[in-house]
């Protein structure tokens, strides 16, 4: 008996739409839980107060270090990511030395977040001796995601067309005044979006700054290098309340409650670039 | 030269020195993983290092051999492909090819969206939550197992794995897709027939992708895989405890010093040596299919 | 005695090992004339307008032999940003930059380190007038130029080159993308314009240059076939091809 292939079809189908659906489910459980358990942790003091050694107290040293962070890591990684671009988009030929900068940069890409944690440590705080702060914890992640500001960049700069550059350097502009004037202000969108996203996802990194930020610490940082940088990250303190389970917590939701802020402070970071891109997709003037 | 040109001049030597950040950044990864690690292997062989089948690394006298900890990761991304890859392709399939306006906008970026999970949450929900019930489902004494790992890992790994398939789908082109209906075959039969074989290398870079990216992975496998640096058992061993070589390196860096520091270095170079076979071979095949 | 502006030697280019895309050319462009090139598809006319404001550089695989002067001094010795502001050029399909009218007319004078106010705007009032284009934008300077008809985003075109201040300005197919009223529009500033300018104007329209210009040159596949009045071209060419291709005989 053969089967109909237009019932085959119906069937195939269904099942791919059930399973696209299956995909939602673990997101909304993740929300779910994170918001039962942890709403119930937050409330001013837990915003605005330092830790106390069982994980009491508030999580407002985590909270700035992970701000501090994300823009000490945007003050590094967008100017040189976004040079990287120009330089490939707009200076580089076809050449062996482009070719072994696209490796470069694939493979920074591909490499694990804990190699970058083991790399940053012996790099940015022993040997250029950094200390434990913010400096090396925002050199490392930038390096983490150059590849992400390079790549949303090039996309952004190759999107402008041709012509722009043309007009601009028929009516005399050098290379430099085209690329300034009559490109990145249109590729602009692009770039910030992808380097917002990259950003946010840095945000909730542990593993590459797992040996920088300090467990525990009751006052924030007071520079960024040496040991008045020392900070705390997000992550780092939940991960660290974790292993503290079974121990003396104080309140076993606790780590519910970290979760939340972070996840909320990545939405916030994540936000502004979602908005402009779905700004930019409907304006596009060309 | 006037002071134009050499504004302009100093500002061309400057982006082309950003260009060159990316492979400073990565040789100086390797220079310092060999640094570090390279010294290990003064007084240990490579063979017992990695065929070793003893990870004890603080006893006395210490063993460093990474078997174990190879195959936990073998085995935690091996079950994650294997839940991840039927569900990415289901999943890329129907957001290329059926969904259509506002649906496929949801979806996309609602795949998106677990991207933005950080993976500790992620490690802790897993370790709590789920690890409770899969103890429960399955009658365990811990819920910190291979199995749980490798769920978490697959959704993880999915984000990466649909999007990269998604676009080899939509990159083929749509003449393809016309001729096969036009010679009467169903919709299902033409993705099927034509339009996935011909997607087929931007496909294998997806997997690989999601390979490369469950294998990296610390914090999940930290927290959800139990850290028991044992051989694992065939097949119960999934729902046994395992340790990664990420989580190896996460969990005892902070207390490690002299070899066994050195031989968590060593580590490390061998998991960059893996990612970066599997990420260059992953981009290969993507360019593979562009150059056609 | 006629003043010589532009004065191309052997001119001889690449963009491939053995294709040339011009084969030795030579030719002088004399000051305040319209010169006409005419010639079928792939003849080489754009790839030689090109040439003559040092445009083709941006091609990586660009080669060429020979040497092309303006005003006795070969353009290679020259700074390449006076050159493309000496020697302007209006594209094929109008292209304004997305920003205003303002903005797209004050582009290359800013560029060139011009920055006061009244003199942007002087510049800016003068070129649209010279392009028979104030008139009609006048209100809305500061509005977007790509709002403007595709005949009056042509003029602006003209108009940004004339800002620059140039000698010479080069019209690569100007009406190819417009209708017979812009067409025309755009035909009569070109009359005017060469009063003061030296203009040359590539067209695929024969009729465009037996109305417009004073003298036309006809290239076929990459060469120079005959140069002479605009009259003797289309009246009594003295090659064969010449006369095969303005009488319609090929195309």
């Amino acid at each position: 008996m053969r089967i109909n292939p237009r019932h085959t079809e119906k069937f195939i189908f269904g099942s791919l739409f059930s399973v696209s659906l299956i995909i939602l489910v673990p997101i909304s459980w993740v929300l779910l839980i994170t918001l039962k358990y942890g709403l119930s942790v937050i409330n001013l003091d837990f915003l605005t107060k330092s830790p106390t050694f069982n994980a009491g107290g508030g999580i407002y040293p985590a909270i700035l270090g992970t701000i501090l962070l994300v823009i000490g890591t945007i003050v590094v990684s967008l100017p040189i990511g976004l040079g990287a671009a120009i330089y490939l988009s707009e200076y580089s030929s076809k050449n062996l030395l482009t070719r072994i900068i696209r490796i470069g940069i694939i493979s920074l890409a591909g490499v694990p977040s804990i190699v970058y944690g083991l790399f940053g440590f012996s790099f940015f705080v022993l040997f250029l001796g950094f200390d434990k702060s913010l400096l090396a914890g925002a050199l490392t992640l930038s390096l983490m995601i150059l590849p992400v500001v390079i790549t949303a960049s090039r996309e952004a700069i190759d999107a402008v067309p041709e012509h722009f550059r043309e007009v601009s350097l028929s009516l005399g502009a050098t290379k430099w005044q085209t690329i300034r004037h009559a490109v990145i202000p249109h590729a602009l969108s692009g770039i910030l979006t992808g380097t917002i996203l990259g950003i946010g996802r840095a945000a909730g990194e542990t593993a590459p700054i797992l040996l920088i930020a300090s467990a525990w610490l009751v006052n924030t940082p007071t520079s960024v290098v040496g040991r008045g940088g020392r900070f705390m990250a997000l992550p780092n303190y939940l991960y660290s309340t974790y292993a503290l389970v079974g121990k003396s917590m104080e309140n076993p939701n606790t780590p519910y409650g970290i979760a939340l802020v972070l996840m909320l402070l990545v939405f916030l970071i994540t936000l502004p670039a979602i908005i402009i891109r779905a700004k930019l997709r409907k304006e596009r003037k060309w | 030269m006037n002071l134009k040109q050499i504004r302009e001049f100093i500002i061309e030597k400057a982006i082309f020195l950003c260009g060159l950040v990316s492979i400073i950044g990565i040789i100086l990864i390797f220079v310092f993983l060999i640094k570090e690690g390279g010294s290990f292997f003064l007084k240990e062989s490579l063979r017992d290092f990695l065929l070793g089948i003893h990870w004890y690394p603080t006893s006395t006298p210490a063993k460093f051999g990474i078997l174990p900890l190879i195959l936990g990761s073998l085995l935690v991304t091996g079950a994650a492909i294997s839940i991840a890859v039927p569900l990415g392709v289901a999943g890329a399939i129907f957001i290329a090819e059926i969904a259509k306006g506002s649906l496929k906008e949801f979806l996309k970026s609602s795949v998106e969206l677990i991207q933005a999970i950080p993976s500790v949450v992620l490690g802790f929900l897993g370790a709590k939550a789920l690890g409770g019930y899969v103890m429960d489902w399955f009658n365990l004494s811990s819920g910190l197992t291979a199995f749980t790992a490798a769920l978490l890992l697959a959704f993880m790994a999915l984000p990466t794995i649909i999007s990269v398939m998604e676009d080899a789908i939509t990159a083929v082109p749509k003449r393809y897709r016309e001729s096969a209906l036009a010679m009467g075959s169903t919709k299902w039969q033409a993705i099927y027939r034509v339009v996935l074989p011909a997607a087929a290398s931007g496909m294998a870079a997806a997997i690989m992708l999601g390979i490369g990216r469950a294998i990296g992975e610390t914090m999940v496998v930290a927290m959800a895989s139990g850290n028991a640096a044992i051989i694992p058992g065939f097949p119960s061993g999934i729902l046994g405890p395992v340790k990664t070589l990420t989580a190896t390196i996460a969990t005892e860096t902070a207390e490690a010093s002299g070899r066994h520091i050195q031989s968590l270095f060593a580590i490390a170079i061998a998991l960059f040596l893996i990612t970066l076979g599997v990420n260059v071979s992953a981009d290969f095949l993507v360019h593979k299919k562009k150059v056609k | 005695m006629v003043d010589i502006r532009i004065s191309v030697k052997n001119l001889t280019v690449y963009f491939e090992e053995q294709n040339a895309a011009l084969k030795d050319i030579n030719l002088d462009i004399y000051a305040n004339e319209i010169l006409g090139i005419i010639g079928p598809a792939s003849s080489g006319k754009t790839t030689f307008l090109r040439t003559l404001n040092r445009l083709n550089d941006i091609h990586p695989d660009f080669k060429f032999e020979g040497e092309v002067l303006l005003d006795d001094k070969d353009i290679y010795k020259r700074n390449v940003g006076n050159l493309r502001k000496k020697v302007g050029m209006v594209f094929a399909m109008p292209n304004p930059l997305p920003m205003s009218i303002f903005d797209n007319l004050a582009y290359g004078p800013r560029m060139s380190g011009i920055k006061d106010k009244k003199s942007l705007e002087e510049l800016v009032i003068n070129s649209l007038q010279a392009a028979y284009l104030f008139d009609e934008v006048k209100d809305r300077l500061h509005k977007p130029a790509l709002m403007l008809s595709g005949g009056q985003q042509q003029r602006l075109c003209i108009a940004r080159t004339l800002a620059n201040e140039p000698e010479v300005i080069l019209f690569d197919e100007p009406c190819s993308g417009l209708d017979p009223i812009s067409t025309a529009k755009v035909e009569d500033a070109m009359q005017k314009l060469k009063e003061k300018y030296t203009l040359i104007l590539v067209t695929n329209n024969t009729k465009q240059a037996a109305r417009v210009c004073d003298r036309t040159a006809f290239f076929l596949l990459g060469e120079l076939i005959e140069i002479d009045n605009t009259a003797t071209i289309f009246t009594v060419p003295s090659d064969k091809r010449t006369e095969d291709y303005v009488t319609g005989r090929f195309g």
